[in-house]
């Protein structure tokens, strides 16, 4: 028989459904895969044998069914597994089983998916590299010395790994698509709205987005299809019908692309990139072209913004949606031996409990939020948003979509960026603008630079989720997936 | 310390002009909590009415509930407030243990409702309070600390917080400064109050219980020589009466001038009413002012009240309890004094709909401001609890009007009835109290009653029918107070004439 971890998402859902294969040896040979592999790419910080088990053995009675019932999957560990333990790769978290389940979890739970367990990450999803986690970075299957994107590192690199067939990650600026380049893997952001929020551990609420990490488009399709749409719970959630994600990834893959406009972001097509990067990026642009699309430069002049905007906006979030980790109610509490008053107890808790990036944003977006700064930062960069906002809908007047590379660079080494938090941030350059505007975007592999993945992102509108993954299903036909080594 | 000889209040008002402002916190009635689906009882067991979002777990949103946003609208419209089209909640960042989030989900520079008045009337006079704004926010949860002496958290050995509060809606309303009121400041600000209190009342959005915290108010103080700037005003919170509102602000402008006439300047602080004394104590001091670093709220979607829903919510506002009150004074013919009592009781429903299920305003007012407003007082209970209903206290009146029963047999109908044996007529049967009006059955009991008073009869016989009175106490007591005095007495005195 076939090595049931190599298989795709819809090819083991087909397995199982057709009794070639049942939940429990899917699940197992998971298990034993993480077992076997995930002490050198530490991919996950919680590993829930039982719980997969026995969501595996539900299907196998029956007593579920679904387009992806009985599919092993990873979870992102900032959101809530009710029971499961849940970090957020942070110390300020170690040991918190939360009491409910985040509705995107409910819904994989409801479909018969089988969670593995809780994936790496850099702490409170700040970082593009893992090597914020708390608990140690995760390691890029491609090459052990190098990290695996961030902050969804743990669930991309699951994915390389064959660990795992499917993976959530959430998505504030970059966080499911870069790492899904730098692992050769698939990562998508849905439109803002479009997945719901509740029980993602909040870093920037205005921007963080739950979406489907895969190794192809098809089933990263099914996956969005299964975790999006409207969630009352979720003030934020979009009351509109799901676009066609997984229709659209199928007529993708046909490789007709007759008539679709590409719009190529002028800003993000020049030397910021490693020629590398540039040069399997325009190839697969020509690709693109053979399959019938336009390709039209567009310039989206504020972009260039971007990057400033942001570190002013998920700061300023951050520093008050983490307000509620002080040890008063769940989680890690420090000093308090009897002697200590209580803002003392709280001030330490959060010493010992946060990292030095958390820190770092916690002290910047308090600043960004102070009388008299507010309007010079937080203000002003909100001011930027809207300029981007725009940007975007002007070139979706002329385009269907927009391309760019999805990262800049490759895969770096372990420690070649955590001195200069600048250069870690020119990792999500490229992908930060639909984040800030709320659409969609997608990672997919486009090819090798020095042997190493490079992604490929489309852009869409707004609540046009099935657009990019047209597009992304196109060059995927025409590119092919990516093997990474064997570990 | 210096040592201030305080002035009297005449004294202070003649020299001093007060400014005052009041901010009103209002706890809303509404049946779940603004952001979750909690219940909202009072006094249910500590954290039992919790869940991952009023608890503010990781990961856990807030919706609005709708019923919140209606009733801050509604009570923005009857304070003749601008609803706004569209705005946002804000986070206000300050870290409390009894805030779950380390954030306070209010309002900023957005309110819901703004720029409104109230009109209230002192002495014959009217004045009017301007509204600055009424915005919508969440209540915290409530910290008790335990192990000290005083229940403060000094001297405490250990710190509870029960979060069953937290997430309640809050309503603050915020009046503009109000100058020019001179020696009636008190009494203004106690009249506002009450106003305001009646008028939400009337709207059903809240049981704005001051003892209970659902109503909360500080009040802010200042004074300044006529014709100069405003002074410095301080904040005074602990307001927990309508009574402590007028003594607070009295205290303030007496403290103040004692300040002012000795050259000290006032501290911008908050202060504590303290119940007892009547006067203010300063509150914990502030070394820097608190940046509360407000921002809009990004978990929630912004409120745009539609027109036509503001509309319908405006057409349909209840009469204004002052207007509703001056109409019912005339149609009742009562003096202002006597409405004033009725509206303290909360019987001002109670007697209209007596009245309307057939009583006479006399009638449906003697009941409920005698025997049932004791009852409630008694028991400590509010006067629609007390257990009768307005159309059995209609009913209770027409038996009396009918002379099926007299007053004192009333008044134990009207026991029965309150201790839920039935309707009057019911309760009369049942207890057997119905007035015996059987002349022939009265008859014997007179004739019985001049046999055994010899004395008194022949009184009445030589003209002095004021004796007739002790023969009809005689027959009330052997017919057990059910008979008629009024036939007894005339069966009396025309055997004897």
């Amino acid at each position: 028989m076939t090595d049931l971890t190599r298989m795709s998402a819809a090819e083991l859902a087909k397995a199982i459904a057709g009794k070639e294969a049942s939940a429990v040896e899917v699940a197992t040979a998971h298990l034993d895969r993480i077992d076997a592999v995930d002490d050198r790419v530490h991919a996950f910080l919680h590993v829930d044998r039982e719980g997969a088990l026995a969501a595996a053995e539900r299907v196998d009675r029956g007593e579920v069914t679904g387009p992806l019932a009985g599919v092993p999957i990873a979870v992102k560990d900032v959101i809530a597994t009710k029971g499961v333990p849940t970090t957020a790769a942070s110390k300020i978290l170690e040991g918190w089983r939360p009491p409910y389940d985040a509705t995107i979890v409910q819904r994989l739970r409801a479909a018969g998916m089988v969670m593995l367990g809780k994936t790496n990450m850099d702490e409170f999803a700040m970082g593009s590299s893992t090597e914020y986690s708390a608990y140690g970075p995760t390691n890029n299957p491609w090459d052990l010395g190098r990290i695996p994107g961030g902050s969804g590192g743990g669930s991309a690199a699951s994915l390389a790994a064959y660990e795992a067939p499917l993976a959530i990650g959430t998505d504030t600026g970059g966080s499911i698509r870069q790492p899904g380049a730098v692992t050769g893997t698939v990562g998508a952001k849905p439109t803002y709205g479009g997945t719901s929020r509740y029980g993602l551990i909040a870093f920037s609420s205005s921007l963080d987005t739950p979406g489907p990490c895969a190794r192809n488009v098809e089933d990263a399709a099914l996956l969005h299809a299964v975790i999006a749409g409207h969630d009352p719970r979720d003030s934020t959630s979009i009351p509109q019908p799901v676009p066609d994600v997984v229709g659209a990834a199928r007529r993708g893959a046909s490789g007709d692309l007759s008539g679709v406009k590409l719009g190529l972001v002028k800003e993000f097509a020049g030397d910021g990139s490693e020629p590398g990067v540039l040069a399997a990026f325009h190839e697969s642009l020509e690709a693109l072209v053979k399959l019938g699309a336009e390709v039209v430069e567009v310039s989206c002049p504020h972009f260039q913004y971007a990057l400033p905007a942001y570190y002013l906006i998920a700061p300023s979030e951050c520093s008050s949606n983490l307000a509620r980790f002080d040890g008063v109610r769940y989680g890690l509490r420090t000093g308090d031996d009897g002697s200590r008053s209580l803002e003392e107890v709280m001030s330490l808790t959060r010493d010992a409990g946060f990292g030095p990036e958390v820190k770092r944003r916690i002290i910047l977006g308090t600043y960004a939020l102070s009388s008299g700064y507010y309007d010079a930062y937080y203000g002003q960069a909100q001011k930027v948003r809207t300029l981007i906002t725009r940007d975007f809908q002007s070139a979706f007047e002329r385009v269907d979509v927009l391309v760019s590379p999805t990262t800049p660079f490759v895969a770096f080494p372990f420690g070649s960026r955590t001195s200069d938090p600048y250069q870690m941030y020119l990792a999500d350059l490229f992908t930060i603008p639909t984040n800030l505007y709320g659409g969609p975007g997608i990672s997919v592999p486009c090819g090798l630079s020095e042997g190493l993945p490079v992604g490929f992102q489309v852009m869409a509108p707004t609540m046009a989720d099935d657009r990019m993954y047209r597009v992304a299903a196109a060059l995927e036909s025409a590119v092919g997936t990516l093997t990474p080594p064997t570990l | 310390m210096t040592t201030t000889v305080l002035p009297s209040y005449e004294d202070a008002v003649s020299r001093y002009e007060p400014v005052i402002g009041l901010e009103t916190h209002v706890e809303l009635g509404t049946a779940t909590k603004m952001f979750c689906g909690c219940r909202t009882e009072f006094g249910a067991e500590p954290n039992t009415q919790v869940c991952p979002v009023c608890l503010g777990l990781p990961g856990a949103l807030p919706v609005a509930n709708r019923a919140g946003i209606e009733a801050t609208i509604r009570i923005g419209l009857a304070l003749n407030c601008d609803i706004a089209a569209w705005c946002r909640m804000a986070r206000k960042n300050y870290f409390y243990p009894d805030m779950p989030k380390n954030f306070q989900t209010s309002q900023y520079d957005e309110p819901l409702c703004t720029d409104g008045y109230v009109d209230v009337e002192v002495d014959g006079k009217q004045y009017r309070i301007g509204i600055e704004r009424v915005h919508l926010e969440e209540d915290t949860g409530k910290t008790l600390h335990v192990g000290g002496a005083t229940g403060r958290i000094h001297g405490a050995t250990e710190s509870l917080v029960d979060y069953n509060r937290a997430g309640i809606p809050l309503v603050e309303i915020v009046t503009k400064p109000v100058p020019g009121l001179g020696a009636l400041a008190p009494e203004v600000a106690k009249a506002y109050v009450a106003e305001l209190r009646d008028i939400i009342r009337s709207l059903g959005v809240s049981d704005v219980r001051m003892e209970q915290g659902s109503l909360r108010c500080d009040v802010n103080t200042s004074l300044n020589k006529p014709g100069e700037e405003w002074g410095t005003r301080t904040e005074t919170k602990n307001v927990n009466s309508l009574r402590s509102v007028e003594r607070a602000v009295r205290s303030e402008i007496i403290r103040q001038s004692g300040l002012l006439d000795g050259g000290t300047r006032i501290l911008q602080e908050t202060r504590h009413f303290q119940e007892t004394t009547g006067d203010t104590r300063p509150g914990r001091s502030k070394e820097t002012a608190t940046d509360y670093r407000y921002f809009p709220e990004p978990d929630l979607v912004p409120i745009a009240p539609e027109a036509a829903w503001v509309a319908e919510l405006k057409a349909n506002l209840p009469e204004r309890p002052s207007v509703k009150r001056a109409r019912l004074r005339e149609e009742w013919g009562i003096s202002e004094v006597d409405m004033q009592s009725v509206a303290n009781a909360g019987a001002v429903e109670l007697i209209e709909e007596t009245i309307a299920a057939g009583a006479s305003p006399a009638g449906a007012r003697k009941w409920w401001m005698g025997e049932l407003a004791r009852r409630a007082n008694e028991e400590g209970i509010d006067l629609a609890a007390v257990g009768a209903t307005p159309a059995q206290v209609a009913a209770l009146q027409k038996l009396v009007d009918d002379g099926k029963l007299n007053d004192k047999l009333a008044r134990s109908v009207l026991e029965g009835v309150v201790a839920g044996e039935g309707d009057p007529a019911a309760v009369m049967a049942a207890r057997g109290l119905e007035v015996v009006s059987d002349t022939g059955a009265l008859q014997a009991a007179v004739d019985e009653a001049i046999a055994a008073n010899p004395d008194i009869a022949a009184k009445i016989r030589d003209g002095k029918v004021a004796a007739a009175g002790a023969l009809v106490g005689a027959v009330m007591k052997t017919t057990r107070g059910q008979a008629d005095a009024k036939t007894v007495r005339e069966l009396i005195l025309s055997r004897l004439s």
